[in-house]
């Protein structure tokens, strides 16, 4: 009797054999994209040939669930599979990590056995890897290769690979080393499994590496063993890691009764088709109904004119976007001379400069370019090396395109590889602006992916849902969540047909219901515009019209609306000569790059220069004009610039006030402490003690105290919080306070003035999580700072070991309230000064409106630099909410913070010139609450609602776009 | 200072509507409402607890609420409008019900939220508030001290019937035994509500234990396997789905902790809140009065269980309590707060390490009180054996059985 255990993946099939004396004699790992059944018994039937004869079988994987209950084989959980291996193999291990196609898990086997595995939105897995691959366009080989030659590493978001893609994409068009983007990815997968898995237990001793992508990628393991500071005799790599579990499974089946391999394979040929997969409507019945449709599309194609034999004006437009460069030429008359689309690899000014030069020998003289515009990512770069007009926001370009085709379109879709775009019209201009958020974004470029992984062109691939019977419903979140649904409709047997039909309308879901979340499909108003490449593909369209119930128009240029709205506004706008390089001026044309750090102030961006070959420079990757060499804006309009310096001197220096010093607490500066820090300050100064603020946040910051984050869900800046607390222990502090605060103070505007629940019990988190937070290192009384008796007594007792009197701790707090007082004075008073000299210089003026630590730098990614660079004041909520009324809302009005956040609002609300941008943290759960109430005020108003969603991505040009789209929005509407 | 009024009109509930309308309920506590519902119906509430459960439910609360509230609000939602739509119920004479417990956790917006959700599409519908805090002055449940005596019983008796059932059905001999067991009890306790003598707890918790024990029950060991978290993902087999269906699949015992604990929890939260900050002496006051109260039936009842023997007794709110002293501050009082390190400790202690702390995706109380927590517990308790589960629209469920799968593997050699 032989042992055989069969492991099923998300995307391959291991088997391995063990015979009766112990010994492996076959193993096998093969893709088996998403045909699971067929698959295995390919398998099987290799082993059938090879050994024949009688086997206990085990299945294990987390696509052999499905396959072990229909088929009655004996199944095991693969981490346990796992566990049994590593005691019969290599039974010295301390701790195993594998990383599989979409799972990664861990194994802690001495000092308190644990097993874990990645939460449902956890990347940094082998298909995290895949994905990663496909956006470098090298294979996963080629970037194992280019990763081993890199000279550095940029701090990528592995937590899901949607985030991780708006980290790469700008180092790509920045133009930053594969080999380093390469190297950066697995690093950050490496980040990822020790904070995201270990969660607060350190990994040392033996670390076993199992699975496929540890086997097969060296840089991986490289970085692992490099992380992890790990000896040469401690780092494992077994020989047989892809097949680890199925080995696993096949010493699992020892208790398992034996059977021929015959019966075996004829259990799984028995498994049928389950009925638990939900289905949906199918696309189209008939071939015929196809063919109408088509014909309605294609009859709002635009005209063509032949370049080759036209002579005359004509217009450029080009749309540098994130993966793919567009351009095209029209005619006055707005026929389409010529136009062009490709994928920009991480080179889009190569491409402009190339199709130019060819479409200048196409017109051979006979064309004159009148006047050309630029949009997209790549829209500085672009105008400045050709020299373009005009560089224009893309939602402007894209409107202007839709009115070409609809004069009364009142909302346009446009869904692109890498983002969705939507806005509302109203009156001739764009009402409300809508973008996916980091983590909706189950864009084009997944159906892409996902093809890929199922080894088709991806036209083919949507070619083939188009008549699937039963369309599989997906549900509609984040991709990581999209390839689970997958896993388990594949574990079900739905055909690749139903899969493909299933995506296409998932991803219109996602756009209306996540993106746009419209209640009905009538909200999206009656002429609807829908474009963008994805919407080429005739699934999705029809998805979408299935949907809304409506029929939309999609230009036959769907994919070039961008390039063409750009041409448009280039004819409409241009006034006097195009400054456009002509067929001279390219032929001299050449560049050259670097990238370095910019040392203009302590953000440390990563740069990137390019010098033109006329001497001329651009720069990029800067977050404010002192990377680009030139003077800052002034600070002066900016609130954020302000408080950052004053909250600081809050804290006066050491023993100001008595000779004797009590010792030295350190204050963790994140969540509550941007708000109180004037109080515990001023209250620790006057005891006696000297106060310490733990260092300023960075991304090496978070990445210090990421080992003792507990739930990688909570929000950034609970996150860092972790890294405060370990740069407060290295600087050796006596001890640190944070206080747990179920109330904040009330500000009598709300019917409670509660804190969110992580504000207020973020402590117990870190104590429970850090072993070095010993009692006396870490004081956390709770109080309520609204009862000043209780608080006393509490604060009295939390300090006990100092020997601290009553009167004394009363004293000390109302030294802290009074420069707590005095900060709030100081902040509001600037704000009326800026407002003030706004008011007088007719500047726009923009409440940032968040929470106080949204004034960390870190975690608003110098949003309000941005602001001031783009010519506006900027305030905070804090500063202007006394200005508004106390509001009465929908909702329970019960939190301190977004109490403010209303009446800042309502202050916005009764200003020409004042405007309002919400910051959300990414994961804030109470902000779903806030975000449609502030909306709700502000449209009421008719004030345009914009809201910004951040998180550890700094990826700050999605924020430009929408800020500068807002601005659009702004100015027509003074227009009119 | 003025206030400026930025709210919007909704249909309100008012108490004539009890003879016209009928009144929807979503299924959060499936075990609890099997007795609710009848004793509404007896007090001339014409209720119906919603059972839709299909696909279409969870599609029309992720149409209807925003993408990031909580998965709980989702789900009622869903299960309202679907119910609305699927042209069942007079749209002129149909209400909807939901409890409310307030605090700091969004959760207690869902009213507000299901008002919003609902009063486009169907304006006449009002939401009515069951609370016991005075919230929701407008349009909330008209709660006599009779009502919330019987309701405060029937979550008793609910209780001792989840309880017994669960150590009843995973060791039946006869299948389908416990089953019938359980219609039996509900229907005893139902009788004692209409006929009168519903307060005489002792006696029929007592009945509703002999009814179980009568069950031919074999003695296999089984893992036990405790179920805590967010009140609604814990209870609902909609949240979770059907998370005590697929542990009595594997061949487990589930042990889900009493409904009581939590209400109790609330209650000396605000004496707590005096305790700890001096708030509210008088309210204080009362709760704790009711609190003694309510504690010494709990006390009694478990001596009930203990006399009779054939199953574990429920616990004790008071060693709740001290279990959760051992882990956090009784001051994590938002959401379900210390409830949920204080039931996993008391778990381990009674001999159930293993244990799925089912949480909605996001969810804020849990990222400390729950995940947060489990280094703490693990100190505490080597054998302590958790896995903390999301739920969420799109999280699936091989993704989530494959999880708690892999904590039963753990449990199952612990055994």
């Amino acid at each position: 009797m032989k042992l055989l255990g069969i492991d099923v993946g998300s995307t391959t099939v291991k088997a391995a054999v063990i015979d009766e004396n112990n010994n492996l004699i076959y193993s096998s790992y093969v893709r088996h994209f998403a045909k699971v059944k067929e698959t295995v018994l390919a398998e099987l039937y290799v082993i059938k040939n090879k050994f024949g004869g009688e086997y206990s079988v085990s299945i294990t994987g987390s696509a052999g669930l499905g396959l072990s209950q229909r088929s009655g084989i004996n199944f095991v959980q693969e981490v346990q599979a796992a566990f049994i291996a590593i005691r019969k193999l290599y039974p010295s291990t301390d701790v195993a990590i594998e990383l599989g196609g979409e799972d990664a898990k861990i194994i802690f086997v001495t000092g308190g056995t644990e097993q874990r595995m990645n939460g449902s939105c956890a990347g940094g897995t082998g298909a995290f890897i895949d994905q990663m691959a496909t956006l470098l366009n090298v294979s996963v080989e080629e970037m194992d290769e280019i990763a081993l030659s890199a000279d550095k590493t940029y701090p990528i978001a592995s937590r899901c690979g949607v985030f991780a893609k708006s980290d790469v994409q700008p180092l790509l068009n920045q133009g930053a080393k594969k080999s380093d983007i390469a190297a950066s990815i697995f690093q950050a997968v490496v980040d990822q499994t020790v904070s995201g898995l270990a969660q607060g237990r350190r990994i040392k001793g033996k670390v076993l590496f199992l699975g496929g992508p540890l086997y097969f990628l060296k840089a991986l393991r490289k970085a692992f063993v490099t992380t992890l500071n790990l000896t040469e005799d401690n780092a494992v790599f077994p020989d047989n890691a892809p097949c680890f579990m199925a080995i696993g499974a096949a010493y699992h089946s020892v208790a398992v009764q034996a059977e021929s391999i015959n019966d075996v394979i004829r259990k799984l040929e028995s498994v049928k088709e389950s009925n638990e997969i939900v289905t949906g409507k199918r696309l189209f019945e008939s071939k015929e109904e196809y063919a109408e449709f088509v014909k309605r599309h294609r009859a709002t194609d635009l005209k063509f004119r032949d370049i080759v034999t036209y002579s005359g004006d004509c217009y450029l437009g080009i749309d540098s976007g994130s993966t793919t460069t567009k351009l095209m030429l029209i005619t006055p008359d707005c026929d389409i001379l010529w136009s062009h689309y490709q994928p920009n690899n991480g080179q889009p000014l190569d491409i402009v400069v190339s199709k130019l030069k060819e479409l200048y020998a196409l017109g051979g003289g006979r064309i004159k370019i009148k006047g050309s515009a630029v949009t997209g990512y790549g829209e500085d770069l672009i105008k400045s090396a050709i020299k373009c007009d005009f560089g224009i926001v893309e939602t402007v370009a894209h409107f202007k395109a839709a009115l070409h085709f609809n004069p009364k379109v009142d909302f346009i879709i446009d869904i692109g590889g890498q983002d969705i775009k939507c806005f509302k019209i109203k009156n001739g201009t764009i009402d409300s602006i809508m973008l996916n958020e980091a983590c909706s974004s189950g864009c084009g470029s997944f159906i892409q992916t996902f093809a890929k992984a199922m080894g088709m062109e991806i036209n083919k691939f949507s070619e083939k849902g188009l008549y699937a019977e039963k369309p599989v419903e997906l549900g509609s979140r984040c991709t990581v969540f999209m390839n689970s649904a997958v896993k388990q409709a594949q574990k079900e047997g739905a055909s690749v047909d139903d899969i493909s039909a299933g995506l296409s309308s998932s991803i219109v879901k996602n756009a209306i219901y996540k993106v746009i979340r419209a209640g009905s499909a009538d909200e999206l108003g009656d002429n609807i515009v829908v474009q963008g490449g994805t919407f080429l593909n005739d699934a999705v369209l029809r998805s979408f019209e299935m949907e809304t119930g409506k029929q939309v128009i999609r230009p036959g240029i769907a994919g070039l609306m961008g390039a063409f709205g750009a041409a448009l506004y280039a004819k409409e706008n241009i006034s006097g000569e195009s400054t456009t390089a002509d067929a001279a001026d390219l032929e001299n044309f050449s560049y050259a790059s670097q990238s370095g750090l910019c040392r203009g102030c302590t953000s440390k961006c990563n740069i990137n220069s390019i010098r033109f070959s006329d001497g001329r420079k651009f720069i990029s990757g800067n977050k404010c004009e002192r990377g680009a060499g030139l003077k800052p804006v002034s600070a002066d309009y900016d609130i954020y610039d302000y408080k950052q310096r004053r909250l600081v001197e809050c804290v006066h220096g050491a023993g100001a006030n008595t000779a004797h010093i009590r010792g030295t607490v350190g204050l963790p500066m994140q969540l509550g402490m941007y708000e109180q820090l004037p109080l515990w300050a001023g209250f620790f100064e006057t005891l006696g003690f000297k106060v310490e603020l733990s260092e300023k946040s960075s991304r090496e910051l978070y990445f210090k105290g990421q080992h003792t984050v507990a739930s990688d869900t909570a929000c950034y800046p609970a996150k860092l919080m972790h890294g405060h607390i370990e740069s407060l222990l290295d600087k050796g502090v006596d001890f640190i306070f944070m206080p747990c605060e179920s109330y904040n103070i009330d500000e009598h505007c709300s019917v409670n003035h509660y804190n969110c629940p992580v504000v207020a019990y973020y402590p117990e988190l870190l104590k429970a999580n850090n072993e070095r937070l010993t009692d006396d290192k870490f004081i956390m009384p709770y109080i309520d700072l609204n009862a000043k008796k209780s608080t006393v007594k509490k604060l009295t007792a939390a300090l006990s070991r100092f020997k601290i009197g009553k009167r004394e701790v009363v004293k000390a707090l109302d030294e802290g309230f009074a420069r707590l007082e005095l900060y709030q004075k100081d902040v509001k008073a600037k704000a009326d000064e800026i407002l003030w000299k706004a008011e007088l210089e007719g500047k726009q003026v923009i409440v940032l409106a968040g929470r106080p630590y949204h004034l960390d730098g870190e975690i608003n990614h110098g949003i309000n630099k941005l602001l001031t660079s783009l010519n506006l004041a900027v305030l905070s909520e804090d500063s202007v909410f006394e200005k508004g009324e106390a509001v009465k809302v929908d909702v329970l009005n019960q939190w301190t913070y977004h109490a403010r956040l209303y009446r800042a609002a309502d202050f916005v609300s009764k200003r020409k010139n004042v405007n309002l941008v919400q910051l959300v943290s990414f994961g804030c759960g109470l902000d779903a609450i806030t975000t449609d109430e502030v909306r709700a005020i502000l449209e009421r108003n008719g004030k345009l609602y914009t809201q910004i969603k951040i998180d550890e991505i700094n990826n700050l040009g999605v924020v430009k776009i929408r800020l500068r789209s807002m601005l659009a929005a702004i100015e027509e509407a003074a227009k009119k | 200072m003025s206030v400026k009024d930025y709210t919007t009109e909704y249909p309100k509930w008012d108490k004539s509507m009890k003879s016209t309308h009928k009144i929807l309920i979503p299924d959060m506590l499936p075990w609890h409402f099997l007795i609710i519902e009848r004793i509404l119906r007896l007090e001339g509430y014409d209720v119906e607890i919603l059972k839709n459960d299909s696909r279409a439910v969870i599609d029309e609360g992720l149409k209807h609420v925003h993408n990031d509230t909580c998965y709980p609000c989702l789900c009622v939602v869903g299960q309202y409008v679907d119910a609305l739509k699927s042209g069942k119920y007079d749209l002129e004479r149909t209400a909807l019900m939901i409890t409310q417990t307030g605090g700091g956790c969004r959760a207690s917006n869902y009213m507000s939220l299901v008002r919003k959700a609902v009063k486009g599409e169907f304006p006449k519908v009002p939401v009515v508030s069951l609370n016991f805090s005075g919230l929701e002055k407008d349009s909330a449940f008209d709660m006599s001290l009779s009502l919330f005596l019987k309701l405060l019983y029937s979550i008793f008796y609910g209780d001792a019937v989840m309880w017994c059932y669960n150590q009843t059905k995973p060791y039946e001999v006869c299948a389908g035994a416990a089953d019938e067991a359980r219609e039996k009890a509900v229907n005893l306790v139902v009788d004692k509500f209409a006929r009168g003598g519903y307060r005489k707890y002792e006696k029929i918790t007592k009945s509703i234990i002999e009814i179980f024990a009568a069950v031919e029950r074999n003695a296999e060991k089984k893992v036990k396997v405790g179920i805590v978290g967010e009140i609604y993902v814990k209870y609902s087999g909609l949240g979770n789905n059907n998370l005590e269906k697929f542990l009595l699949s594997e061949n487990c015992e589930p042990v889900v902790p009493a409904l009581i604990d939590f209400v109790l929890y609330c209650i000396i939260n605000v004496v707590n809140d005096y305790e700890y900050y001096g708030h509210n002496k008088t309210t204080a006051f009362l709760y704790k009065i009711v609190y003694n109260y309510m504690h010494r039936m709990q006390k009694k009842i478990i001596k009930v269980f203990a006399e009779n023997g054939a199953f574990m007794p429920v616990h004790d709110f008071e060693h709740l309590r001290a279990c959760a002293d051992k882990v956090l501050n009784q001051g994590v009082k938002m959401g379900e707060g210390w409830l949920i390190p204080a039931e996993m400790a008391a778990l381990a202690e009674t001999g159930v390490p293993n244990i799925v702390c089912a949480q909605p995706f996001g969810c804020l109380p849990n990222h400390i009180a729950g995940k947060g927590a489990i280094r703490t517990l693990k100190n505490l308790y080597p054998d302590e054996n958790v896995v903390a589960v999301d739920y969420d629209p799109s999280a699936t469920k091989v993704n989530q059985e494959n999880r708690i799968k892999l904590m039963l593997a753990t449990a199952r050699e612990n055994l």
